[in-house]
């Protein structure tokens, strides 16, 4: 279908200097795929202010305020693509139905997707590839999470025993079934993150990675205190004016300490990794790692005519992007180590280093995944035996890295991250480029769950 | 959203109970709405001797928007409206018998009926009796309005500077007075002046192609605005600060607008205004400065904070962003722009508790006049609406009795809804309303207090 050359897997050495200082525009056949803006809520932390709203209400409230940016009312759009982590078994068409509760033209299709907590990113890889390959002309690519408002489910026995029930032909047989419920069966199922295949949850496996690197618990502070610092102040500065819509009385992010020090977080107790082997001191925090967060974001993207058609704005084009996994289960690799093999064979496709970067968006789903994750690009060991790279991929500028904040401050809805970095990463590399006259370019990294992992390249207009 | 007391004494037993007690009866108003006619009834135009050309240059007009119109008082019909004439009446003594001419068919005036004075207004140079008769028709017009009945209301049009009688911009301000989108204008007297304007395609759709920005646009007031100047034609650019942003998509949304979160007193409001309406809209036509807060306090307890908070949002932003959008900055401006400001009868008549707030409704009202000219120069106008007592969240939050005595403290009874206000908006921001500048019109229901 496409006519780009498949990547051979093998990433070329990537110490070349002449480094281009525009990305190469789409290959031939196929056209860029825009990024007009977009819109998220407000994040809470878990059973708060959006402690009774639902995946469709978030996801459709995020909707209605890119609708209302963009003054898409009646507009049927490509497609829309999204999804939430925690879903409800009835929230099968949870996008679709969210763009029937919406000003969208009912015209408008719409599916659910999901990769963990990179779900958001690779819903605005699958738009933009559709759009790239003249599919669709414009797509709306987000999602949702909510803690507050997650399913339960009944347990094995007991589910087993309804669906018994349910299938028997008489009163007799019902009762059987019924007879078959134990008291053990009746304790709901509350949904875990933790991965199926270890047992562990994110944080314990997180603990392990981080240990392995030996990244200490000042350096994850730090991270933290940035995160709060460089999102406090961009709220401060009306970034997030054009980007987030108040939703339920929350008019900011709620998890933002702007307040917050290297004193008060060097007080928290660690809360994964008490269970290592010595020497490993536990270093993760509640300061440092991420709460479990509510909320929506959507990004709308088009191809360059479409937006041109609507006198619409573009802030960047989304020129790439590359997955990835690692063999987590069996101990070879972190299991949020899957971006940084992701990014070298990202960077060698397009001919770009980290030097051509002037912005850096790694999630920031613990304070260590981002040090772990600069830490292995530096390592020449790691990036050999691991990547396949003749030298180190090189160092991030720290002045360059989530300058506006991530996660770690702003909370993590799962499917909602994703959009979160994609539009600001946009609105960077805009402003970056009007101020400096030349491209500007952003690297989004996000890690996830079963050991997966999505990264892209953004690139101004 | 009638109050319940209307709607008690216009219904059922509680009419009859409240005919029979004699209880103060507040009309249910005639309002807006696309297809219904402009009147209730037929036009009776008349005139005194010396300005029947110009009734009948008026009464031309009215057939030609279909009306049913007649130059004679009788009493076989319920009258929509009187149309009474003195534009060039010279002596105090030559109206007599046009004015008991409109009294003899008040009786037989239909509900939400209408009286419309025209005159002319007196100028400095006029004889005294030509000065005298012209503004006798002020105290007569605002004496009769309050003996009007049943939702009825009575205006006047003032031409000034030797205004045309049939001028667009006097004919569209007529067609205000007489629809139902003045339901809650009343007893006002409205100068016009001469200008040039084009009366448009469609009177129901005045505002077509046009771009609006409104400001304070989330909710109350400010969405009516959007709504009725998008039901009118406009694609509306709709503004607030970023945390009403829910309030604001949903209006955007409502009206097929773009919401543009902003807080009015930033330093670049008006240009980041300007750029969006010509990025994404092409262009710019009309502003209406909607966007206001209260900080009410007895001047003896008045904190810095309150007094200034009030001052920055209710005035100094439209002074700021007026002078962006007409390049008074030394920026570029644009032309023939329409900036529509809401006053308040505070600004004209005081409250106790709103020294900052009537300040700054006082203070729009002196601005406007002083932009009239200077927008005046690049083709367009400045105007304000000072909207009297209006059936918001805001105003039902006032306690009981207090809200009750101010909701009927004038001649319609009742209070006025949001989209009262947001018509005289409408009706200013028109392009057949250029003669129209500088001017303070007040949606009231003719206020006891105050002009």
């Amino acid at each position: 279908m496409a006519t780009r050359k498949p990547s051979d897997g093998s990433p070329r050495s990537t110490s070349r200097r002449n480094t281009p200082a525009s990305s190469p525009s789409a290959p031939a056949g196929v056209r860029d795929a825009v990024i007009v803006g977009g819109n998220r809520i407000p994040f809470s932390r878990a059973g708060k202010k959006y402690a009774d709203a639902s995946n469709q209400e978030m996801f459709t409230a995020a909707l209605e305020g890119l609708v209302a940016r963009y003054g898409l009312q009646g507009e049927r759009i490509g497609e829309v693509v999204g999804g939430a982590v925690l879903k409800h078994s009835r929230d099968f068409n949870l996008v679709r139905e969210s763009v029937l509760g919406s000003s969208l033209s009912p015209q408008t299709p719409a599916f659910d997707l999901q990769q963990a907590c990179a779900t958001g990113l690779e819903a605005a890889i699958t738009v933009a590839n559709k759009i790239r390959l003249g599919q669709i002309e414009s797509g709306i690519a987000g999602g949702t999470d909510t803690i507050s408002d997650a399913p339960v489910a009944v347990s094995e026995g007991l589910r087993r025993a309804l669906l018994d029930a349910s299938h028997a032909k008489t009163l007799q047989a019902r009762l059987k079934a019924f007879a078959k419920i134990r008291p053990s069966d009746l304790k709901p199922l509350t949904p875990a993150t933790d991965e199926p295949r270890t047992g562990l949850s994110m944080g314990e496996h997180q603990a392990i990675t981080t240990a392995r690197w030996g990244i200490s618990r000042a350096a994850q502070d730090e991270v933290a205190l940035a995160s709060h610092q460089h999102l406090a102040a961009a709220w401060d500065a009306g970034f997030f004016d054009d980007l987030v819509t108040p939703f339920r009385g929350l008019t900011r992010d709620d998890n933002l300490r702007a307040d917050t020090s290297l004193e008060k977080l060097a007080k928290l107790k660690p809360v994964f990794g008490r269970g290592l082997a010595e020497p490993a001191e536990p270093t993760m925090t509640a300061g440092n790692s991420t709460p479990l967060t509510d909320g929506a974001s959507a990004v709308l993207l088009s191809s360059a005519a479409w937006a041109a058609e609507r006198d619409l704005p573009v802030l960047a084009r989304l020129v790439d992007a590359e997955t990835a996994a690692v063999d987590f289960v069996h101990g070879h690799d972190g299991l949020l180590m899957a971006p940084v093999h992701a990014v070298p064979r990202l960077l060698a496709r397009n001919g770009l280093t980290l030097e051509d970067f002037d912005f850096f968006e790694i999630h920031e789903a613990f304070a260590s995944t981002v040090l772990t994750t600069l830490a292995a690009w530096e390592d020449a060991d790691y990036c050999k035996t691991e990547l396949g790279l003749d030298a180190p991929l090189g160092s991030v500028d720290r002045e360059k890295l989530n300058v506006n904040g991530s996660s770690l401050a702003a909370g993590h809805p799962f499917a909602a991250t994703g959009g979160r970095i994609l539009a600001t990463a946009a609105k960077l590399v805009a402003a970056k480029a009007a101020e400096t006259g030349k491209p500007a370019r952003a690297l989004i990294s996000i890690c996830a769950a079963g050991g997966l992992g999505a990264t892209a390249v953004v690139e101004s207009v | 959203m009638t109050d319940s007391y209307t709607k008690a004494v216009n219904s059922g037993f509680t009419k009859t109970l409240a005919k029979k007690l004699g209880l103060p009866r507040p009309a249910i108003l005639r309002r807006f709405r696309a297809g219904d006619p402009l009147t209730v009834g037929p036009v009776l135009v008349v005139s005194d001797e010396a300005s029947t050309r110009d009734a009948d240059t008026l009464a031309q007009a009215l057939l030609g928007w279909g009306l049913d119109v007649r130059r004679q008082p009788t009493d076989d019909t319920r009258w929509g409206a009187v149309l009474l004439v003195l534009t060039e009446t010279q002596r105090p003594t030559d109206v007599s018998a046009a004015v008991l001419a409109t009294g003899s068919v008040l009786r037989r005036l239909a509900t939400n009926g209408r009286v419309v004075t025209v005159s002319r207004a007196a100028a400095d140079g006029d004889a005294p009796a030509l000065a005298a008769a012209r503004n006798g028709v002020d105290g007569f017009l605002r004496s009769l309005a309050k003996e009007l009945r049943s939702g009825a209301t009575g205006n006047g049009i003032v031409l000034t500077d030797g205004a045309d009688v049939g001028s667009t911009s006097v004919l569209a301000t007529l067609r205000f007075f007489l629809s139902a989108r003045s339901a809650y204008v009343d007893g006002q007297l409205l100068p016009v002046g001469p200008a040039d304007a084009a009366a448009p395609a469609d009177w129901d759709r005045p505002l077509a192609g046009k771009v609006a920005v409104v400001t304070g646009a989330a909710r109350g007031i400010g969405a009516a605005i959007a709504k009725t100047l998008a039901r009118d034609g406009a694609t509306v650019v709709c503004v607030d600060v970023p945390a009403a942003g829910e309030g604001l998509a949903r209006t955007a949304n409502a009206v097929g607008g773009t919401t543009l979160q902003l807080d009015v007193t930033s330093e670049d409001a008006g240009r980041r205004i300007l750029e969006h309406a010509r990025t994404r809209h092409g262009g710019l036509d009309i502003v209406v400065h909607n966007a206001g807060i209260l900080r009410d306090k007895l001047l003896a307890n008045m904190k810095p904070a309150q007094w200034d908070a009030v001052i920055a949002v209710n005035l100094e932003a439209q002074l700021r962003i007026n002078d962006q959008l007409l390049g008074l900055d030394g920026g570029e401006g644009v032309d023939g722009l329409r900036i529509v400001s809401l006053a308040s009868t505070s600004g004209i008549a005081g409250n106790k508790g709103q020294t900052n707030y009537g300040y700054s409704k006082a203070g729009v009202i002196g601005h406007t006049r002083a932009t009239a000219p200077l927008v005046a120069a690049r083709g367009g106008t400045a105007n304000a609406v000072a909207p009297g007592f209006i059936e918001t969240d805001m105003t039902s939050s006032i306690p009981f009795a207090t809200r009750e005595v101010a909701r009927r403290l004038n001649s319609l009874q009742q209070g006025g809804q949001p989209v009262d206000v947001a018509e005289a908006i409408v009706f200013l921001a028109a392009p057949a309303s250029a003669g129209v500048n500088g001017q303070v019109l007040r949606v009231c229901g003719q206020n006891l207090v105050g002009r």
